[in-house]
């Protein structure tokens, strides 16, 4: 039996010792070939904590009352025990940031550090979203312009037109994203340097864009527009614009709108740039977490075998892991969805042992998997692939059976709920699939584009809602109509498509006198 | 590579502008609140902060969603008897039961209203918002007798405790530059003399006119040296000088009559009118005093305890209380030292001869001496002689005497401010 000669005990800590505890971490991390970015580790107080929650982990923001608002309810709910605050906050940037609070104990800082440091860094650095749609090492730059450039604002056009439309740009941030187009890098000085040009530049090519009086086209007739009997000259018709639908509704307002000064476009801009950095981390929950909790877990248990803490710390660590990713079942009152954390480690805990004892099931199920380099594994899993993906690929009998995973389709034309799909032979795959569907961002959110802008007529913009299996959307489309309606300046209207491409429901604002009535009434 | 960055020692309240936004972006919400919690507060419990509650709907933040309605496929967890096939009653009404993201609140319970907390300061701040100390007029500076030392420039002599180094070292360094520059010059040309003179052949050399040049520089060396780095006339001393400054001074009189017809109740209506007061007053002045007198037939000056809940009989005499009023005004606070306030509260009886007596000592003792008088009459009835003199006194002094009629406790808040309302036009 090795002797143990723990760096230290207790559940106080030291600098010195966290440096000792880390120096440990990055060398076993070297080993598993964790490649990271440098670590910039931050001591933080609990109020700090809560401030780093509010502006949505990022280190410095600009500033806009909904923050604030984030910040009461953190506030609030720690200060009545209602919620405990996360004992780390990590951020993609390179030096890729970590907050540790201060009252944690010494186990919870090596956990943290492992998690963090390790885990979450690693991931930034090696999954393909990340690789392709962020840029690590611009983001504090390019948020410290954001807020130097929003603060100018409000000195020069005041702060409650800076608040009105960063509401609205709000309320379409998660349709300010590329989802398939690589954005180029962002960069501070760069933007700076480039702001200027760029609004002269832009407000011209809008301007064109609503001068211009087309030539005669054949093509679609725009919504709405004249038939032939009233417009003979066909002045009305030409090719309908833009001519492909548009996912990016906020690049399509920054380039388009009419109305909006340069400095609004720019403002649009900066929402949608960060809209676009958090895109990545919205379709990677389940594989960012679990990624860092499998390496915890590993990097924690390498150092209780070689001696570098004691049973004491153990105990503490496998209490604090096992809570952190336990699943309570459907029907428990700590139910609250599918627990990432939960999900994520069994997934990658999954791999690790199919490839370590495949059994012939494994065989059958993953025959490139089973029985291949454990490590090789987890890092291609980790690098190529998303929540959807990762879940579709591998989510495999074992966890769905471990985790009892079951479907249940809902469907509104029918009085009962059904359970299609369980833990067993015939459900794996199907079950894999919904749970796949459950974690791809183009089912959770609505799938809502621009469809046209009317620039021949009366300016109006139409947007289109293609409905997935019937699912309308809710009642909060009024004001986010509504935020929409003050970007673009006029009539802006919402089809609501079923799939076989007829149109189920349409919305208009400013509402018409009739439906105005109609919105009180749901 | 990592670093470690020690944190805790930076400001903290990196939030504070957005709170602030927050906060002003609510204001009508947040102000309801507050009005209510004064007026439901009890008296000792002004000196915290207040929950507030907004309705969700008035700060949501709206994005596109998925409405109820349609078909999805929900998975979960914890399959205990379900097999395929099943079919399920929905759960009380609601569609969708479980994991679907359709919720709006992700922690299981219901929230339909959006709580915190104030802190103390921003409790206040929307207590006493809008709210104005009338006249609070800068005193005549030449009858101030409070000074205060702020500095005014630098001069040569002081105390040692004040010198300015920065300032005392420039003089020094331009002293030395100055008196170094010309035996510097003279040093230079005596070298350059000596390295001509031997660099002749050495059959022109002139031995003494090295040996005096040798000791030229020796001496000018010396010279060059002996100059002080630093000289007592370099020095130079922050200036203070002694400026007279406004009082931040006050002292509140709290006045109330404890004769029979006053109530434990009357008493408490009271005590939260100064409360409210107090507070007030001291937003504005860094100190303020507070004196008690309590009256029926005579007055007394009285700690606070006694003040509110020892209970006194007999009749009413004014007058007695206002008179100490100017005693303790004339032997303790000078008015040009300190602000006075004075607020009064009582039932309205008095001694129908002292009302006027009253009235005259108002007009000519003390209201020329006091910042602001306020008067409550606590009772649901006619109003009485002492009414009435009051009402002669705010037509003097139309700017610096209030009074207001407060029949239950829901109406202190109102008049209060009625009473301190910042009076823009004027």
């Amino acid at each position: 039996m090795m002797r143990r000669t723990p760096i230290a005990t207790g559940s106080d800590w030291t600098f010195e010792v966290l440096e000792a505890y880390e120096q440990e971490l990055a060398r076993l991390a070297d080993e598993y070939r964790l490649d990271t970015y440098p670590n910039q580790i931050e001591i933080i107080t609990t109020e700090q904590m809560m401030d780093a929650y509010a502006s949505v982990g990022m280190p410095v923001g600009y500033h806009h009352w909904s923050y604030g608002k984030q910040f009461l309810a953190v506030e609030q709910a720690y200060r009545r025990g209602q919620m405990g605050l996360a004992y780390e906050l990590v951020i993609n940037s390179d030096p890729c940031i970590a907050y540790l609070m201060e009252e944690n104990t010494l186990m919870m800082q090596v956990l943290v550090m492992a998690h963090a440091c390790y885990g979450h860094n690693s991931f930034f650095k090696g999954n393909y979203l990340f690789r392709t749609w962020t840029d690590a090492s611009s983001i504090v730059d390019y948020l410290v312009f954001a807020r130097k450039y929003v603060a100018e604002c409000e000195e020069r056009h005041g702060v409650n037109a800076v608040e009105q439309l960063l509401d609205a740009c709000h309320a379409l941030q998660n349709y300010g994203v590329d989802r398939y187009k690589r954005p180029s890098p962002i960069s501070a000085e760069e933007e700076a340097r480039r702001q200027k040009e760029r609004e002269e530049y832009l407000q011209a090519q809008v301007n064109t864009l609503w001068r211009t009086i087309p030539g005669r086209q054949d093509g679609d007739t725009l919504p709405g527009s004249l038939g032939d009997d009233e417009d003979p000259l066909g002045l009305h018709r030409g090719e309908r614009y833009p001519p492909e639908p548009q996912e990016n509704l906020l690049y399509f307002i920054e380039k388009n709108a009419p109305l909006l000064a340069p400095w609004q476009r720019e403002i649009v801009r900066i929402v949608r740039k960060l809209a676009q950095y958090f895109y990545p981390q919205r379709q990677t929950q389940v594989m960012n977490e679990g990624w860092a909790s499998f390496w915890h877990y590993t990097l924690m248990n390498r150092l209780y075998d070689e001696g570098l803490v004691d049973e004491g710390v153990m105990l503490e660590f496998l209490q604090s892991h096992t809570a952190v990713v336990s699943q309570p079942p459907f029907d428990s009152p700590y139910y609250g969805g599918i627990n990432p954390y939960a999900l994520g480690f069994a997934i990658f805990s999954d791999i690790q042992r199919m490839c370590q004892q495949p059994t012939a099931e494994d065989r059958e199920w993953f025959p490139d998997t089973a029985g291949s380099d454990w490590l090789e594994t987890v890092h291609f899993a980790m690098k190529n692939f998303k929540d959807e993906s990762f879940i579709q690929q591998f989510l495999s009998p074992k966890v769905i059976r471990d985790l009892k995973l079951f479907t249940v389709v809902d469907d509104d034309q029918d009085e009962m709920l059904e359970v299609t799909a369980i833990h067993d032979e015939r459900g794996y795959r199907r079950v894999r699939e919904a749970l796949a569907a459950q974690h791809a961002l183009a089912v959770r959110e609505p799938n809502i584009q621009v469809y046209a802008a009317d620039i021949r007529g009366d300016r109006s913009l139409t947007l289109r809602h293609v409905q997935d299996n019937r699912r309308p959307l809710a009642r909060t489309v009024y004001p986010v109509m509504r935020h929409l309606h003050q970007l673009w300046g006029f009539p802006v209207k919402l089809e609501s498509l079923l799939e076989d491409g007829s149109v189920a429901r349409r919305y208009h604002w400013p509402l018409p006198d009739d439906e105005e009535e109609e919105k009180v009434r749901h | 590579m990592t670093y470690f960055i020690d944190r805790r020692a930076n400001a903290k309240h990196k939030s504070a502008v957005n709170r602030q936004r927050f906060l002003d972006r609510y204001r009508t919400h947040i102000k309801r609140s507050v009005e209510e919690a004064v007026n439901r507060r009890s008296i000792t419990d002004m000196e915290r902060g207040e929950k507030v509650s907004i309705p969700t709907r008035d700060i949501s933040e709206p994005v596109f969603q998925h409405g109820p309605g349609g078909k999805r496929a929900i998975v979960s967890p914890g399959n205990k008897e379900f097999v395929e096939g099943d079919r399920l009653q929905r759960p009380g009404g609601g569609k969708g039961g479980g994991a679907g993201e359709g919720g709006a609140s992700n922690q299981g319970e219901g929230m339909d209203e959006f709580a915190f907390t104030l802190s103390r300061e921003e409790f206040l701040d929307f207590v006493f918002d809008g709210l104005e100390l009338p006249h609070l007029e800068r005193k005549n500076l030449v009858d101030l007798d409070e000074v205060r030392p702020v500095r005014a420039g630098v001069s040569r002599d002081g105390v040692p405790a004040r010198i300015n180094i920065v300032r005392s070292m420039r003089e020094a360094h331009a002293r030395r530059i100055a008196m170094r520059a010309p035996i510097r010059r003279a040093l230079r040309e005596a070298r350059e003399a000596l390295e001509e003179e031997e660099s002749k052949d050495p059959v022109l050399r002139n031995p003494a006119r090295i040996n005096e040049l040798k000791a030229e520089i020796e001496r000018l060396e010396q010279r060059l040296e002996a100059v002080p780095f630093i000289d007592t006339y370099d020095l130079r001393y922050n200036h203070l000088i002694n400026q007279p400054q406004p009082s931040s001074k006050a002292v509140m009189f709290c006045v109330m009559d404890v004769s029979g017809s006053m109530t434990q109740a009357h008493k408490d209506i009271a005590k939260r009118f100064f409360l409210l007061l107090y507070l007030f007053l001291e937003r504005s002045y860094e100190k303020v005093e507070l004196v008690f007198v309590r009256h029926h037939t005579a007055a007394k000056e009285v700690d606070e305890e006694e003040f509110f809940y020892s209970r006194e009989t007999g009749g009413t005499i004014v007058s007695s209380a206002l008179s100490l009023v100017d005693e303790i005004v004339t032997q303790r606070y000078p008015p040009s030292q300190w602000n006075l306030y004075v607020a009064q509260a009582s039932d309205g009886d008095n001694w129908d001869d002292d009302s006027v007596t009253c009235r005259k000592l108002l007009l000519e003792q003390l209201m020329p001496r006091l910042q602001y008088f306020t008067y409550v009459e606590i009772t649901p009835h006619a109003h009485q002689a002492l009414w009435e003199e009051y009402e002669t006194v705010a037509g003097e002094f139309p700017e610096r005497f209030a009074m207001r009629q407060i029949v239950e406790a829901g109406d202190i808040y109102p008049v209060f401010r009625e009473l301190f309302k910042r009076r823009a036009a004027q």
